[in-house]
């Protein structure tokens, strides 16, 4: 005898149960994590060969002591004006050899930006918050400085065409547009911070 | 007139609710697809400090992570306050942070050996001490790309 209507149908009824079950677990375990933080390199632990000789006025130094409080070049500094201290050194263009400075052009500080250097030297009893505060304004000054140079140059901000440059999902053309570009202006702007070991407190 | 009543006698009709599971699947797939399975639990306090100029840390299998801070509660009697280096799932001391990260690089593919990032997460009420030693093993081993995470905000919020 034939069936009438074809084979009985399945009842999905219950299929939106279990989806919902497996959902709520892939919820739960779920961290969408995005890290961030300030990028930076380490020097390597084999000096150069050769002493290189810097002229002191190139060196911009930064002491934190361990209450996180700032000693920049010899004197006491409010951290908000670390900025603009470390912009006004970076950008000064003292041999008048940088034609695309727009700072003092005062003697006694750097000479070039690819001269120019900022040391920086922390206690072993400086908190981690401060440092990192002390750290994201010194790559903000260079950030900042970048910046204007990425305006001047291309019309867009330095750190923008960077964070595209490392993005992944970047085409490939663009990329190779953009790394021109990034490593033009960080040649005008060098990132040179040095970290001295530190100091134990006494 | 019977004619045109005909249909008023039956109440609302039924959502149909046929659609529900594909909605449902929809979702399913999307946290599927983005869930990244923790694979080490903390046991360290990390609050991490804030930075505005931060970069995105991308491409998850080239980084090795490192978190230091004060023990949390429950591990607080065995091992004190101070705080300490916590890497995979066992706490550590400064001179093991070398071994784990040639450790941890030898597990790597070889293209990848050489491009390593080391996440440094720190809480933010640690010490500079414990963190230039860390950094002072980094450079024998020749880890010299740091990353030292951070959330994004005010930088002198790190201060109160």
């Amino acid at each position: 005898m034939p069936r009438r209507g074809g084979p009985p149908e399945v009842n999905a009824g219950s299929m939106a149960d279990i989806a919902f079950l497996l959902l709520i677990f892939f919820l739960v375990t779920t961290t969408i994590e995005t890290d961030a933080g300030l990028d930076r390199m380490l020097p390597p632990m084999e000096p150069p060969d050769t002493d290189v000789v810097i002229k002191q006025k190139n060196i911009f130094t930064v002491n934190i002591n361990k209450n996180g409080q700032l000693l920049v070049e010899e004197e006491l500094l409010d951290l908000k004006q670390l900025r603009a201290r470390a912009i006004a050194f970076l950008d000064n263009g003292g041999d008048g050899s940088c034609n695309y400075c727009k700072g003092k052009k005062d003697d006694s500080s750097s000479d070039n930006p690819t001269k120019a250097i900022i040391s920086l030297k922390n206690d072993r009893e400086t908190s981690y918050g401060t440092y990192i505060t002390v750290q994201n304004e010194l790559v903000g000054a260079y950030n900042d400085l970048r910046n204007r140079e990425g305006q001047r140059l291309y019309g867009r901000n330095f750190t923008e065409m960077e964070s595209e440059f490392l993005n992944p999902e970047t085409p490939s053309g663009i990329r190779d547009d953009l790394k021109e570009k990034v490593k033009k202006i960080q040649e005008l702007f060098p990132q040179k911070l040095s970290e001295a070991e530190t100091s134990t407190s006494n | 007139m019977a004619k045109f009543n005909k249909k008023k006698d039956g109440d609302l009709p039924a959502v149909s609710t046929a659609s529900l599971p594909d909605i449902v699947f929809m979702l399913l797939f999307f946290f599927m697809t983005v869930t990244v399975m923790k694979d080490s639990s903390l046991m360290v306090q990390n609050t991490l400090p804030n930075a505005s100029e931060v970069k995105k840390l991308e491409k998850k299998d080239r980084v090795l992570y490192i978190y230091v801070g004060k023990p949390t509660r429950e591990y607080q009697k065995v091992f004190g306050t101070e705080p300490k280096i916590q890497l995979n799932d066992k706490f550590a001391n400064v001179s093991e942070v070398g071994d784990f990260i040639l450790q941890e690089r030898a597990k790597k593919a070889q293209e990848l050996q050489n491009v390593l990032t080391t996440a440094l997460k720190v809480d933010k009420d640690a010490n500079m001490g414990l963190i230039s030693d860390i950094k002072q093993e980094l450079r024998k081993v020749n880890a010299l790309k740091v990353n030292y995470t951070t959330y994004e905000g005010d930088a002198f919020r790190n201060l109160q």
